[in-house]
C-alpha cells in the first residue's frame, strides 16, 4: 500500500471508532488527540482494525507512534509495502 | 437506618415494542396495537420477535452506542426518559444519592456471539477479539452505562432474575430506599434478548418458541392453539422516592409500592410450580396488609407456554378464589415476552388505569383453554372498571423465581 492509500485505511478506521467527529480537517501534522475526542479504549481499536484488516501487529511499546497521521503513516509504510489495497 | 416510609413511583421512562413512552403504550393496548414483527437474525434464521423503535440518538452519540450495548442503550433511554417524566431538577440532584437497580434475564449473550461471529472471519484468531467484550459483558453492563451517561456516582449494578428481573429490580429499589442507601432509585428491567440467536434456538429446542403465519397473532397466551413465547426487547425503569421527598418537591405520584415478595420453587429448572407462585403471591398480599380481595386488578406473567400460562391460572385461582371484584388482564399478546424488562413493562401498562379506571385486555384469544379458566378476566376489549385502587403484578422466572409487586392507588 502507498502511504496515501495507507492515510485512506486509517481514515476509515478513524470514521468507525469516531462516528461523532467531522474529519474533513484533520491535520496530519498535529496529534490526533489534540484534534478528537479519542481515549485509550480508541486507540485499542485502531490497533484492533490494523490486525484485523491488515494482519499489522503493532506492539504496545510502540504506540506513541500512532501519536498523529503522520507519524503513524510513517510508522505503517515500511510494515504495510506489501499488502495490496 | 431502616425506615418503613412509603415508597411512590414518580416517573416512568420505556420503551416497548409498541410504544416508546407511556402515553404510547398505553394507547396501544388499548387500541390492540401488536409491536410484533417478522425477524430474523444469524444463524437461526426467520422467525418472530418484538423489536423496538425508541430514538437511541435522544440520549447518546453514535461513539456511546458503538461502544455500549443494545441493553445499555435502552436502559439509558428508560433513564432518561424516566427522569424526564418525573420532572426532576437533574442538574441540583446530588448524583451520590442515586442509585441504579436493573433486572436482566440474562447479559452478555449478544456480545459474546457477535464476537465469535467477528473472529471466524479471522480464522478464530483469539488475537483478534476485541477488548471491548469484557467492559460490555460484566454483568452490572446495562446499569454501569446508565451510570456513566446520566454522571451517577450512587450505587448500581444489576438483577439476575431470569423473567422475574423488572420487579425484582423495582423491590431493590424499594428497600435500598428503606435502607438509606440512596434518595432517589432509577429501577425496573431492560431486555436485548432479540439479539441472541441462542435465545431463539434455545426455546426452539424446547418446543415453546411461538410460530404463526401472522405475527401479530403469534403471542397469545391463555388461548388454547398457543404454541410459546414470542421473544422481546425492551426496557422500563421507574424512579421511586420515599413519599416524604416526593410531596417535598410536589411531584406527580403514579402510585404507592404496598407489597411484593420473591420466592423460589426449588423443584424444577424451567417447569412453574403453582403452589409456591401462590404462596410468593399471598407473601405479597401479608406483606401489604391486603387480603385477595382487595386487588382490583391483576397483571398475568403468561407467557403463552402451555405448561406455564395453565399452571399460574391454578395459583391464581388458588388466591383468588373468592374475589368477585378482582379482574385478571396481561401484556404479552401486544408485546411479546421482553424478558428482563416484562415486569416493570407490563407494571407501567397498567398505571394508567389508576387514573382512568380502564383496564386493558389480553388479546389474541380466540378460544380460552378451559385451564386458563379464571373469573372476570377481561378479554380482547378494555374493561371500564367501577374503580381500581390496587394493582398486582406477577412475574416468574426459570430456575423457580416468582416475583410479585402490588401497588395502590395514591390518595
Amino acid at each position: 500500500m502507498t502511504k496515501e492509500e495507507i492515510r485512506e485505511a486509517v481514515l476509515q478506521i478513524l470514521e468507525d471508532i469516531a462516528p461523532d467527529e467531522d474529519l474533513s480537517d484533520l491535520k496530519d501534522d498535529i496529534s490526533f488527540r489534540e484534534q478528537l475526542e479519542l481515549d485509550s479504549m480508541d486507540f485499542l481499536d485502531i490497533v484492533m482494525e490494523l490486525r484485523r484488516q491488515y494482519r499489522v501487529n503493532i506492539p504496545e511499546e510502540d504506540y506513541p507512534a500512532l501519536d498523529s497521521m503522520s507519524s503513524t503513516i510513517e510508522y505503517l509504510a515500511p510494515r504495510m509495502t506489501d499488502i495490496q489495497k | 437506618m431502616f425506615t418503613e416510609e412509603r415508597i411512590v413511583i414518580t416517573g416512568v421512562g420505556l420503551t416497548a415494542p409498541n410504544g416508546n413512552s407511556l402515553s404510547e403504550f398505553r394507547d396501544a393496548l388499548l387500541t390492540g396495537k401488536s409491536g410484533i414483527q417478522n425477524y430474523e437474525i444469524r444463524y437461526f434464521g426467520k422467525t418472530i420477535a418484538g423489536i423496538c423503535d425508541y430514538d437511541p440518538l435522544k440520549y447518546q452519540t453514535k461513539k456511546e452506542i458503538r461502544r455500549g450495548t443494545r441493553a445499555g442503550s435502552i436502559g439509558i433511554y428508560c433513564a432518561q426518559e424516566a427522569v424526564a417524566d418525573a420532572k426532576i431538577d437533574w442538574e441540583n440532584v446530588d448524583k451520590s444519592r442515586v442509585g441504579v437497580y436493573v433486572g436482566t434475564t440474562e447479559h452478555g449473550n449478544v456480545e459474546t456471539e457477535n464476537e465469535i461471529y467477528e473472529i471466524s472471519k479471522y480464522n478464530y484468531d483469539t488475537s483478534t477479539w476485541t477488548h471491548h467484550h469484557n467492559p460490555r459483558t460484566v454483568a452490572n453492563n446495562p446499569a454501569g452505562e446508565i451510570t456513566l451517561n446520566m454522571h451517577i456516582t450512587g450505587p448500581h449494578y444489576c438483577l439476575g432474575a431470569a423473567c422475574a428481573a423488572g420487579n425484582a429490580g423495582l423491590i431493590q429499589g424499594i428497600q435500598m430506599l428503606r435502607l438509606g442507601e440512596c434518595d432517589l432509585a432509577l429501577c425496573g428491567g431492560v431486555s436485548e434478548s432479540i439479539h441472541t440467536f441462542g435465545i431463539f434456538a434455545a426455546f426452539n429446542s424446547q418446543g415453546a418458541l411461538a410460530t404463526h403465519e401472522d405475527p401479530t397473532k403469534a403471542s397469545r397466551p391463555l388461548d388454547v392453539n398457543r404454541n410459546g413465547i414470542v421473544i422481546s426487547e425492551g426496557g422500563c425503569l421507574f424512579t421511586l422516592e420515599r413519599l416524604s421527598d416526593a410531596l417535598a418537591r410536589n411531584a406527580k405520584i403514579y402510585a404507592e409500592v404496598v407489597g411484593y415478595a420473591i420466592n423460589s420453587d426449588a423443584t424444577d429448572f424451567v417447569l412453574p410450580n403453582p403452589h409456591r407462585q401462590a404462596e410468593c403471591i399471598r407473601l405479597a398480599l401479608k406483606k401489604a396488609h391486603l387480603s385477595p380481595s382487595d386487588i382490583h386488578l391483576v397483571n398475568l406473567h403468561a407467557t403463552g407456554t402451555g405448561m406455564g400460562d395453565s399452571q399460574e391460572c391454578a395459583a391464581l385461582r388458588d388466591v383468588f378464589a373468592d374475589c368477585p371484584n378482582t379482574y385478571f388482564n396481561g401484556t404479552k399478546s401486544l408485546i411479546g415476552h421482553a424478558m428482563g424488562a416484562s415486569g416493570a413493562l407490563e407494571l407501567a401498562g397498567n398505571l394508567p388505569s389508576f387514573s382512568d379506571n380502564i383496564c386493558h385486555p389480553m388479546t389474541n384469544i380466540d378460544e380460552l383453554d378451559p385451564k386458563c379458566q379464571l373469573n372476570n378476566l377481561i378479554i380482547n376489549t378494555p374493561k371500564k372498571m367501577a374503580d381500581v385502587r390496587y394493582i398486582l403484578n406477577n412475574s416468574f422466572g426459570m430456575l423457580g423465581i416468582n416475583s410479585v409487586v402490588i401497588v395502590k392507588k395514591y390518595e
